[in-house]
């Protein structure tokens, strides 16, 4: 009984298929000229009212700082600890062996190549990672960075950063990590060897990555729980999945959206899968050019993307994709696929059995260029004859044919920090820190608030003294600890706002 | 170093200083009913606060001069913490001070919030496996409660997405305080004190005392405990002074892609608030506890726990769901021990992909927990009630055991 129900659905799917196969292959072609046409309407509309000014990430300077100049048998970091923002610091050609971390803004890290010898960050397969960053408006370029554990430069949090003209070989999970940034560059960078992602954006939002090589890699270059993303120009090669854009079920961030992946060469990514057992990266079938998973509004354009044994794009759900956990925050389904036209030869010539398997459910034998599973919805496609295609039956023709009108998403002038008026610095600065130990009427641990209006009245200057060194006042109170790690703008601000606070 | 030295020597005079200052209101006898009447709720905010026109509390912090990504509240070092629950009176914090102390919740008077969340303890208990009513010990421990006003997410099984829901929790239930509301009701209307200051703080409402505005004044006391001003803190806010050599290299090991730490113990607030399987064993003879998967319905969320904060983390001994370890040392060099290093062979858990293979170095794990010490700040411990309402006598000060 139960073999039999099985079979009854197989000739109902099969007869469905030969009607769907027959059906479409009566349809006159619908072909469309992708030169000039309609541009493309979504994306990231940018504030017409930003400073365009600045063609690069990074705020731009209107004064130069310092410039420290590094020699072989220096620290970097010690050149990082003495920098003010402002500052750049030139490293010239050697090997230096340290991680270097860079929790200030607006420091330009910029190796010298003389006659092709590079400043050259050596791990030694000992060291974590090359260059950690959370500051604001940080610069690495020309560097090359080889053998570390971690990651070659990665950040937490840093927005407006520019990432340029490394080298970078074999440093472990990833190449280039920033993350929890807001708008930036990452371009004409070679990354290789790498076992996660040569090139990973994790959420962030207002990427451009550009004229980029990427190879041996388990992943070229990843876009994941991230908007604003513009992938162009870059090489992707020799990696078990050239691009990827995807949502990651279970970040604090949940969507990925608005990606545009266009113009890059993708070529021959069929290197056997060595990321680590229970990463992310481990379930992509090695083989496969595109891989969309779950993200929202991708648009694939203008790319060469051939030799792949898999699939040449393959889009999916999180239902049909391996040891993803459950979050019930994140949408699974990949909506809003736009495939304009591209060159795709050679792809999907021997595929994975779950390909081949679902492949069949169409009639479809052979080799595939474009391979959709699962949900989607308002997906579209333009001059679909053109390639050999598994589940886009309901794709739609999209009703445009480029991105020519699409520059960048990144933000014109950088993103800005956030404005704080002084009162409010100062407010923020007297309650978040003052009041834990100073009461506005009475003792609580330091004298009260009206005893210190007293003494400083009309002298904020005074007051800012003392708290950078206090020196002890009175014999029964506990001296106070300096107050030297707020800045200079915050200490002025919060003498000013208690020399006038009322209860 | 010298003056960072003396730095520290003045930081622990004045820590002596603050503890002194809190400590001599403690021991103190059960009050009589002369001095019951003399309790007032205060009418200023606690420390942090500022108060509106229209007699509300909002917290401001120094983290309030920063963004986050999508005000996302997790990034860096300069980086915006999750919106804060804030917005209530100081009377009703304050009430909801001395009801947390106060006995009078659970159904035989023989524990209060306090009990379990003991300030002197870091809003813990130093147990494994919290104590309830009767002597039931609970399957996990108690969570720290400093800095819960951030959160989206409560209970280590991720169930409750509010305080208020949170509180339900082990007032009702048999093992925790074994409350009833019918309970509950009648004992808070038999004590005069507790009538007059709930019209004090919900002067508009004729029938002040409820579970609700039980559950409210709760929720004020707890979303006034923050923990902001570390030495993490200073050095993040750009004093690179704040922390030793050992200590930063423990926070670029903390951040680093080997370790990977930070990827769910994110700055600011040093959680991202997710569930997470990792896979860490329980105590000697007891059953897996499945966690999240009871939540959520989910296979694959089985063993899964809300990633707790590491702010005050030093005073939370022993570590993990169930105190399975005994010292940060432990808890951090699990996690080197190999992914599923610990998972039987029968257990089939999806564990989390930043579960990998570090292999720290016995001195990386050092600085990981010299790191994670830097995060320590009570600086704005609130004062343990003279006396309480209820006339009860205070039941969180036999259960300061250390842990060695």
């Amino acid at each position: 009984m139960k073999k039999l129900n099985i079979l009854a659905i197989s000739l109902a799917v099969i007869t469905f298929a030969i009607g769907w196969y027959l059906g479409s292959s009566n349809e006159p072609l619908t072909i469309t000229s992708s030169q000039g046409g309609k541009s493309y309407s979504g994306g990231y509309v940018a504030d017409p009212q930003a400073n365009t000014a600045s063609t690069g990430a990074v705020k731009m300077r209107t004064t130069e700082g310092t410039t420290h100049v590094i020699n072989p048998g220096d620290s970097i970091q010690a050149a990082v600890e003495l920098a003010q923002p402002g500052d750049t610091i030139q490293v010239m050609p050697g090997t230096y062996s340290e991680t270097v971390y860079i929790d200030k803004d607006d420091i330009h890290l910029l190796g010298v190549i003389v006659e092709g010898e590079r400043a050259t960050l050596d791990g030694l397969k000992k060291l974590n990672d090359a260059i950690l960053y959370s500051g604001n408006n940080i610069v690495i370029e020309n560097f090359k960075i080889i053998d570390y554990k971690g990651n070659g430069i990665m950040s937490q949090a840093g927005n407006n950063f520019e990432i340029r003209n490394n080298l970078i070989i074999d440093t472990g999970i990833y190449g280039i990590f920033p993350q929890l940034g807001k708008n930036g560059l990452i371009e004409h960078n070679i990354v290789s060897g790498i076992a996660d992602a040569a090139i990973y954006v994790g959420m962030s939002d207002n990427i451009h990555v550009a004229y980029n090589e990427v190879f041996d890699s388990v992943a070229g270059i990843e876009i994941e729980n991230s908007r604003h993303a513009i992938v162009e120009h870059n090489n992707a090669h020799n990696n078990t999945g050239g691009i990827l854009a995807f949502i990651t079920p279970g970040l604090p961030i949940k969507d990925t959206y608005d990606v545009i992946i266009r113009n890059n060469f993708i070529l021959d990514n069929n290197t056997p899968n060595f990321g680590a057992p229970g990463s992310t990266v481990s379930g992509i079938p090695a083989g496969t050019g595109i891989l969309i998973m779950a993200a929202d509004d991708v648009v694939v354009e203008g790319n060469i993307i051939s030799n792949h044994k898999t699939a040449g794009i393959l889009i999916t759900d999180h239902g049909n994709a391996a040891n993803l956990t459950l979050d019930p925050e994140s949408d699974p389904n990949p909506d809003r696929v736009m495939i304009l036209d591209n060159v795709m030869l050679n792809n999907g010539y021997d595929t994975i059995d779950e390909v081949k398997a679902f492949a069949l459910t169409e009639l479809h034998t052979g080799d595939i260029d474009i391979f959709q599973m699962g949900p989607t919805e308002d997906s579209c496609i333009i001059n679909r004859h053109r390639y050999k295609t598994v589940g886009i039956g309901d794709f739609k023709d999209c009703d445009f044919t480029n991105t020519d009108n699409i520059d960048t998403y990144l933000l014109a002038g950088g993103a800005e920090p956030r404005v704080i008026d002084p009162t409010e610095r100062g407010e923020i600065a007297y309650l978040g820190v003052c009041t834990g130990c100073h009461a506005y009427a009475g003792r609580l641990i330091g004298p009260s608030v009206t005893e210190i209006q007293a003494l400083y009245a009309n002298r904020p200057e005074a007051l800012v003294n003392y708290i950078n060194a206090p020196t002890a006042m009175r014999a029964d109170y506990p001296e106070m600890p300096a107050q030297n790690y707020l800045n200079a703008e915050t200490q002025l601000a919060v003498a000013n706002y208690i020399l006038q606070v009322g209860n | 170093m010298g003056k960072m030295f003396l730095e520290k020597v003045q930081y622990g005079a004045w820590l002596i200083a603050r503890v002194l200052f809190l400590c001599c209101i403690f021991s103190v006898p059960v009050a009589s009913a002369t001095e019951l009447g003399a309790i007032e709720l205060t009418d200023t905010c606690p420390p942090s606060f500022s108060l509106s026109d229209d007699n509300r509390c909002s917290l401001r912090h120094m983290y309030q001069l920063y963004d986050s990504l999508q005000d996302s509240g997790i990034g860096g070092l300069k980086t915006a913490l999750p919106e804060a629950r804030d917005g209530f009176s100081p009377q009703q914090i304050d009430l909801g001070r001395l009801l947390f102390f106060d006995p009078i919740l659970s159904a035989d008077n023989s524990l209060s919030c306090a009990t379990c969340h003991n300030p002197n303890q870091g809003f813990s208990d130093a147990m494994g496996r919290s104590v309830g009513i009767k002597g039931h010990v609970q399957k996990r421990s108690a969570p720290t409660l400093w800095n819960s006003t951030f959160l989206s997410s409560f209970f280590w099984d991720a169930r409750a997405s509010n305080f208020e829901e949170q509180a339900l929790g082990p007032l009702f239930s048999a093992h925790e305080m074994g409350n009833t509301p019918e309970q509950l009701m009648s004992s808070m209307n038999s004590v005069s004190a507790y009538k007059r200051l709930f019209k004090q703080a919900f002067p508009k409402q004729a029938a002040a005392i409820s579970v609700a505005n039980i559950i409210t004044v709760l929720t004020a006391f707890q979303s006034s405990l923050v923990s902001l001003n570390s030495r993490y803190d200073r050095y993040a806010h750009g004093y690179h002074d704040a922390l030793n050599d050992d200590e930063i290299a423990g926070l670029n090991v903390f951040r680093s892609f080997v370790a990977r730490c930070s990827q769910c113990h994110t700055p600011p607030l040093f959680t991202n608030q997710q569930v997470a399987v990792i896979g860490t064993p329980e105590p000697a003879g007891l059953p897996r506890d499945i966690g999240a998967q009871e939540t959520f319905n989910s296979k694959v969320l089985r063993g899964g726990f809300k990633v707790p904060t590491l702010r005050n983390i030093a005073q939370t001994a022993p570590y993990m769901h169930s105190g399975r370890f005994e010292t940060l040392r432990e808890a951090a060099e699990f996690y080197t021990g190999g992914r599923g290093h610990a998972v039987p062979e029968d257990e089939d858990l999806l564990l989390h992909w930043h579960i990998s293979e570090p292999n720290l170095t016995s001195n990386e794990i050092d600085q990981l927990v010299d790191f994670m010490k830097t995060l320590s700040d009570e600086s704005l411990i609130p004062a343990t009630p003279k006396q309480l309402p209820s006339g009860l006598p205070f039941k969180h000060m036999e259960n300061t055991h250390e842990k060695t």
